[in-house]
């Protein structure tokens, strides 16, 4: 099955060691804040030139988001995807994930759809792991998520993965095409190739579609397809600790702290 | 805009929660959801009712009404026996078409996030995923839902003011259960099911099922991070000796040094100990979301400037890999015992 066609969702995130915050305004200060690939995404992307250096086909990378996110999927390019796809325009802002999932699913769509759609377990600055499930009902697909490990029978298509459940981890098999979420840090991302890196960033395969290109329902796409508001940041509650510091050697310290949490009666 | 399957006009002013259950039990989960949906339904005056999906799960009703239901929906049927998104996400489906609930909460455990991702995308609404904390309204009717932002420090209120239900996940160990009265009573309603095994598409092929770790009933919990250099064996003689388990910040999970369950925060567990240890954690507020209900955070750590310190009680500036065997020392002295 050398047409094996693998797309791995991915998102640019704010570095989120960067990102902080203001402790007046409690804004979030993202100026000077460097981004990258949102790291689980790297965990989708290996799993898929995993795939590809045992079975053959292609890799493309889908992502919804403004052109500054072009030169950080470039570094997919280089790592061994063939072809970024990428979502922009100023109408596919402020989405939330209904209009999100949508939108990644007319793109996939346009690109005549997949044997396997990968996406990372969660993003950073999302958090939701919404996307996945989402992506999946939206093209009536089977959805794997949170694997540790897939494996596909091109002839029977069929993939199966590793799933980790409470105390212990079970095997799921579906059939292709279906979508799956990578567990994060289940593998090591291999570095870019320094023999196609120059090409990648110069001559890489990068196609730009906006919304009109998808035939996307306006209704649909960016802030107004979005249920969800946000109506409003908060401070969050931290909780008052006493900050006591404890000094001496380790066991003058052990019998203060033992007695302070009243564990030597 | 795009419209919700129904419409605020068409929906019910009442407040549903998704019953997790595994081999004919109420997930504990559930009775969190009970107990946060039944503070929602107090002030707002609506009534709380509870859907459980499974096959045979009629007895599991009274324990939902004992636990703050007014009503509980059973979807029962042959094909929920096990769990697959098809077969539970067309039952609730179907559940949350008849009953329309204004409100509809989800665990936010792996299967709950399944279902819950696929539904919002069916019933074309809004989902408000691993809340902290949730407002219901009285006047309006629309849920609030708290979302700890970047760094935790910031809390997004968000909102769906046109759409419904109104749906949030939520993370086990995020809300407290309430004691159970067994004298509660209430209505069950057995809801017509017509579902077919074609819409069956995954299949599980293999299942391995250990003795699982549930951190969130731990009293004491000594956490380890990257700090510790994975001596996690260490960490669990200090537990043993106070009857805890053993945590870990995201690296040693990881690193492998201990299983993922044990992970703590944002995208582990969240857990309300009394007594929690922080040893070589350098206090990421995705860390520290995790411990910030425990009643009494002690923290080790050989960098004094260390954010921990900012949400600990006890502040310990020192090396894990001295204070700690230290601690246990002082422990089995004081208990008479020399072996382990
Ligand atoms: C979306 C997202 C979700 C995340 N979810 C989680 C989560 O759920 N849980 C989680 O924990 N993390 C999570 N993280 C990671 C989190 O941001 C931090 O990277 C992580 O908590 C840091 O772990 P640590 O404190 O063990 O390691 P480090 O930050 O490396 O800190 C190690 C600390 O050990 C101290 N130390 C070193 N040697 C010693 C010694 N001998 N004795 C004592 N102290 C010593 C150092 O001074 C340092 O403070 C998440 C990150 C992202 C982006
Ligand atoms: N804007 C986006 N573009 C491409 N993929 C995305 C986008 N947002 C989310 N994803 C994918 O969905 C996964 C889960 O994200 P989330 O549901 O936002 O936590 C991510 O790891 C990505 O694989």
């Amino acid at each position: 099955m050398t047409d094996l066609h693998i797309v791995v969702c991915m998102k640019v995130v704010p570095k989120t060691e960067e990102v902080r915050v203001n402790p007046e305004t409690r804004r979030l200060i993202r100026a000077g804040a460097r981004s990258e690939i949102n790291p689980p995404d790297m965990n989708a992307l290996e799993m898929a030139l995993g795939l590809k250096d045992r079975h053959g086909g292609r890799v493309s990378i889908l992502s919804m988001g403004p052109p500054t996110f072009e030169p950080y999927l470039r570094v997919g390019l280089a790592m061994g995807a063939d072809h970024v796809y990428l979502l922009s325009d100023p109408q596919f802002g402020g989405a939330d994930t209904l209009a999100t999932t949508y939108t990644l699913a007319r793109g996939i769509q346009r690109m005549d759809g997949a044997d396997l759609i990968l996406c990372g377990e969660e993003s950073s600055d999302g958090a939701t792991g919404q996307v996945p499930p989402g992506l999946a009902e939206w093209l009536d697909l089977p959805q794997l998520t949170l694997v540790t490990d897939v494996t596909i029978d091109a002839v029977a298509r069929r993939v199966c993965g590793r799933r980790e459940i409470r105390g212990g981890y079970e095997l799921l098999a579906a059939p292709m095409p279906a979508v799956v979420s990578a567990r994060t840090a289940c593998n090591e991302p291999r570095f870019m190739d320094y023999r196609i890196k120059r090409r990648a960033f110069e001559e890489g395969q990068v196609t730009v579609w906006r919304a009109e290109d998808l035939a996307a329902d306006e209704t649909m796409i960016g802030a107004r397809g979005s249920p969800t508001i946000v109506s409003g940041l908060d401070e969050a509650r931290v909780r008052e600790r006493r900050r006591e510091f404890l000094r001496g050697t380790p066991e003058e310290i052990a019998q203060d702290l033992l007695a302070r949490l009243g564990l030597l009666d | 805009m795009v419209a919700s399957r129904y419409t605020v006009e068409e929906q019910r002013q009442a407040i549903w929660v998704y019953l997790e259950q595994t081999s004919g039990e109420l997930e504990r989960i559930s009775l969190e959801l009970l107990s946060k949906g039944r503070q929602l339904a107090d002030r707002a005056g609506w009534p709380l009712a509870g859907l459980i999906c499974g096959h045979q799960v009629r007895p599991l009703a009274q324990q939902a009404l004992a636990h703050g239901a007014d009503e509980v929906w059973l979807a029962d049927h042959l094909l929920l026996a096990d769990f697959a998104v098809e077969t539970f996400a067309q039952a609730t489906f179907a559940a949350l078409m008849q009953g329309r609930p204004s409100v509809f909460l989800v665990g936010g455990t792996p299967n709950g996030r399944d279902l819950a991702g696929r539904l919002a995308v069916r019933l074309r609404t809004g989902l408000n995923a691993d809340c902290t904390n949730l407002r219901l309204d009285p006047r309006t009717g629309i849920l609030t839902s708290e979302i700890t932002g970047f760094g935790g420090g910031v809390l997004a209120l968000l909102e769906m003011p046109n759409h419904r239900p109104q749906m949030a996940t939520v993370r086990p160990g995020v809300f407290a259960p309430a004691d159970a009265d067994p004298g509660r009573t209430g209505r069950v309603i057995e809801l017509p099911l017509d579902l077919s095994p074609e819409i069956l598409r995954t299949g599980r092929v293999k299942r391995v099922v250990g003795r699982g770790v549930d951190l969130t009933q731990a009293s004491v919990l000594v956490c380890g991070g990257r700090g510790v250099a994975g001596d996690f064996d260490m960490l669990e003689r200090l537990a043993r000796l106070l009857g805890g388990e053993v945590g870990a910040t995201r690296p040693p999970a990881d690193e492998g040094h201990v299983e993922r369950e044990r992970q703590v925060g944002q995208t582990g567990v969240v857990c309300r100990p009394k007594l929690a240890f922080a040893c070589g954690i350098s206090g990421a507020s995705h860390f520290v979301v995790g411990i910030q209900e425990a009643d009494t955070v002690v923290a080790i750590n050989t960098d004094p400037e260390a954010p921990i310190f900012e949400f600990s009680d006890y502040c310990i500036v020192g090396d894990a890999s001295r204070v700690v065997p230290a601690l246990v020392r002082a422990l089995q002295e004081r208990r008479g015992t020399t072996h382990d």
